[in-house]
């Protein structure tokens, strides 16, 4: 549980990514580690589609395959290197002093599951590669789930946050963690707004006042601030307000089920957000 | 879990339903061929592929794996099919299912290590035989036109794939039975059709208890028919499993597949099929054309059946000749012409293996029997090798009273005669010691050995010291050695 993890791939955010893990490695104190995770997935052959199986149609289908294979993953693992060679460069010059950089062979959901105890803090981009057209990543709200982590997720261009907002229901998810960002250097000396969304309650008026004690007492320079309903629009208004380029909120606090019906808060503020944005689970 | 759904059945979603269609069309002459060489209506392979297919889609333990009515099962049916008729084959059918879910739970999967590649290589091999000695009844005592259409049908197969564009797209296995069907009409041929081998189905399958007495003399007749189809049916999943393993360089669940084609098996029974295992041949075109995932399976079967119910006015008019040209290209697919290449490169002991693996399924028309034959010819051969890798040699010290035997390797049943014949008795000693240090006991036959070699020198007087038994070693020959108890020599009289 040492490590800030970047999640390097051949996407336009790679260079985001870096940018962005080298900021979060700089203000924790904590190695970086640059990922790339070579996925095996397996394209179909060159449509052969006539159904005849021939002389030694198993040996030759063998000896296709695999050659296929090794071309693919040659060529993967030159990329790979190179992508992983160009995001050490930028992370040297944005004052890392020694990046590491892996790279491995499976799904990434998998390997960060292997490797998910060195961990500190994962870095992500929000979009993957080959993703233009989709808003998040195929494979983001996988990935999020499955970390038991804290994880940063960036969008195209990444500039140092001079401010960030906390998105606070009260629930023991978002209270714990308040208290995880009090005890870290991550956003010490930036002013932090805690905002609460939902009805005027005492319950959650003193949860939040709880949190602003803990953060003031961390030295923190912290702004209330109590929002109507609706949630995403609220807190995306009063984004925009301040100026706050980070947002730091609880992920998928409900079950898949759920969300298949009633849709997923996270996933709506990662869809909308133009700032990093910085999940606790 | 929902990724690991997405995981298994949706990943390549374009690959997976091209290749189903290309199978479900390449199973509709294989299920009514395999339903001929039963001896039953061509429906009851048609049910059984659908419902294999499906079920095995869900529970089976290797994606992209087609299951379906297979030839290595068909052949073990007929007789039973001749002698007590098709309400039996269902029975046995059930049971054969309910013995594979047993194997499942007993992790006899596992057990497919013992199977060695030259009896896999003869497993095939004689499949493909058995497949092609199954096509000379409609090849036999026929007009010159049978013959004309086959080879017609076997050129239109393995020619038209060379056509561009189209080749590649349409199955030439449909191509040939969709022309042959068009000839055999246009010239209104009086040659065997689909139609004339049996019922084919005109509904879904619908659920059915096979209409047999639940008496002891039920079980009686359908249990060995059901232990030789459970056998073979998970012996043939197991290899398929393994070659697709290799093709895919993916893993796969070898007891949850035992598991499943129990299952498949058993529903296949219920409604109104016969028993089915994983196929070689189709699971390589599956791949071949693009599958990967539990989905092309699901495709192939549910696609097999709408095909045919809604189009069984028209699957009556395929010519035999058209069926046997498939069955044919089916043949020479699933034999592995390799292994005659390897012949002459691989050492005799493996080709024996393969040989006689063949020669035994294509006498006794079982597979099961084969199999056997040649996982145990592998042991013994095995045996015989490891059984050479025993050396002993021995010094005489300068008094000449005293001798050190150095033993190293294996001793075992196969290799006890040479240890033993290794020591000489007739020599006057007064101390022997026999080093054991890089040696290992493996039986009871190498314990008795020592035994008897160690009580032999004390008879002659001669003070004998074992050195070296290793920890391995040490267990067996204490449990079951003589030696270093009193009444030793006094059982060894007595004997």
């Amino acid at each position: 549980m040492t490590q800030v993890m970047a999640c390097i791939d051949g996407s336009p955010l790679a260079s985001a990514v870096c940018d962005c893990a080298a900021w979060a490695s700089l203000r924790l104190r904590a190695p970086l580690t640059l990922l790339h995770v070579l996925d095996q997935q397996r394209y179909p052959l060159s449509g052969d589609l006539s159904g005849i199986i021939g002389l030694g149609s198993r040996e030759f289908l063998l000896e296709e395959l695999a050659s296929l294979d090794e071309k693919r993953s040659k060529l993967a693992l030159e990329e790979g290197r190179m992508v992983l060679d160009s995001a050490k460069q930028r992370a040297i010059e944005a004052g890392v002093a020694q990046p590491a950089v892996r790279q491995r062979h499976g799904g990434l959901v998998e390997s960060l599951r292997e490797i998910e105890s060195d961990i500190r803090l994962l870095v992500i981009g929000k979009q993957g590669e080959g993703s233009d057209i989709q808003l998040i990543g195929s494979q983001l709200e996988s990935v999020i789930r499955t970390m038991q982590r804290p994880v940063l997720i960036t969008p195209a261009t990444f500039h140092a946050p001079s401010s960030a907002m906390v998105a606070f229901d009260g629930s023991a998810t978002t209270r714990k963690g308040v208290e995880m960002l009090a005890s870290s250097p991550l956003l010490k000396g930036l002013p932090v707004h805690l905002v609460m969304v939902g009805s005027e309650n005492a319950e959650g008026r003193a949860a939040l006042e709880a949190a602003r004690d803990l953060l003031t007492a961390a030295g923190f320079e912290v702004h209330v601030a109590m929002l109507a309903d609706n949630v995403e629009a609220s807190l995306n208004a009063y984004q925009a307000e301040h100026a706050i380029d980070l947002l730091v909120m609880g992920a998928y606090g409900h079950s898949r089920v759920r969300q298949f019906f009633v849709g997923s808060t996270t996933t709506n503020m990662l869809r909308s957000a133009a700032t990093p944005l910085l999940l606790l689970r | 879990m929902l990724h690991s759904i997405k995981q298994n059945w949706f990943v390549n979603v374009r690959g997976d339903v091209l290749s189903g269609l290309v199978v479900a069309l390449a199973l509709i002459p294989e299920a009514i061929a395999f339903s001929i060489i039963a001896g039953v209506d061509p429906r009851v392979g048609l049910y059984a592929s659908f419902c294999i297919a499906v079920v095995i889609a869900f529970v089976g333990g290797r994606p992209a794996m087609i299951s379906a009515a297979t030839g290595a099962m068909a052949l073990l049916m007929v007789t039973l099919v001749r002698e007590h008729g098709l309400q039996y084959l269902l029975a046995a059918t059930l049971l054969c299912g309910m013995l594979q879910i047993g194997a499942g739970y007993l992790r006899l999967g596992s057990l497919m290590r013992f199977v060695s590649r030259s009896v896999v290589t003869g497993f095939v091999n004689a499949l493909a035989i058995l497949i092609f000695l199954a096509q000379l009844p409609e090849l036999t005592d026929v007009t010159w036109h049978v013959y004309a259409m086959t080879a017609a049908g076997l050129a239109i197969i393995y020619l038209f794939p060379y056509v561009p564009k189209i080749g590649r797209v349409i199955p030439s296995p449909l191509v040939c039975i969709l022309a042959m069907t068009a000839v055999a009409i246009y010239f209104d041929l009086d040659i065997r059709t689909v139609g004339d081998m049996g019922e084919l189905p005109d509904t879904l399958p619908i659920f059915l208890w096979p209409d047999v007495p639940l008496t002891f003399e039920t079980l009686a007749i359908i249990f060995p028919y059901s232990a030789a189809l459970a056998v073979v049916g998970l012996l043939e999943s197991l290899m398929t499993a393994t070659i697709l393993d290799e093709l895919t360089d993916t893993g796969s669940d070898k007891n949850r597949e035992c598991k499943g084609q129990g299952v498949a098996n058993i529903f296949s029974g219920l409604f109104g099929g016969m028993a089915g295992c994983a196929m070689i041949g189709q699971s390589v075109i599956n791949v071949k054309s693009g599958g990967r995932t539990r989905l092309s399976t699901l495709i192939a079967g549910v696609v097999l059946l709408l095909l045919v119910v809604f189009l069984s006015d028209w699957v009556s008019l395929i010519p035999m000749a058209a069926l046997v040209a498939v069955m044919i290209m089916v043949c020479i697919g699933t034999f592995s012409w390799d292994s005659i290449r390897n012949l002459r490169r691989y050492p005799l002991s493996t080709n024996i293996v393969m040989v006689v693996t063949v020669v035994v399924v294509v006498f006794t028309h079982n597979l099961a029997y084969g199999v056997l034959a040649g996982v145990l010819l592998a042991a013994l051969f095995f045996a015989n090798k490891i059984g050479h890798y025993l050396r002993i040699d021995s010094v005489l010290d300068a008094s000449g009273e005293q001798r050190t035997y150095r033993v190293v390797g294996q001793v075992f049943f196969s290799s006890s005669e040479k240890f033993n014949s290794a020591f000489d008795f007739k020599e006057a000693l007064s101390q022997v010691t026999i080093d054991l240090s890089q040696a290992h006991f493996w039986d009871i036959t190498a314990v008795s050995a020592l035994d008897k070699v160690v009580l032999k020198f004390r008879r002659e007087g001669t003070e004998v010291e074992v050195q070296g038994l290793n920890q391995a070693s040490a267990t067996i020959v204490d449990r079951f050695g003589v030696h270093d108890k009193p009444e030793a020599v006094d059982n060894l009289v007595s004997h």
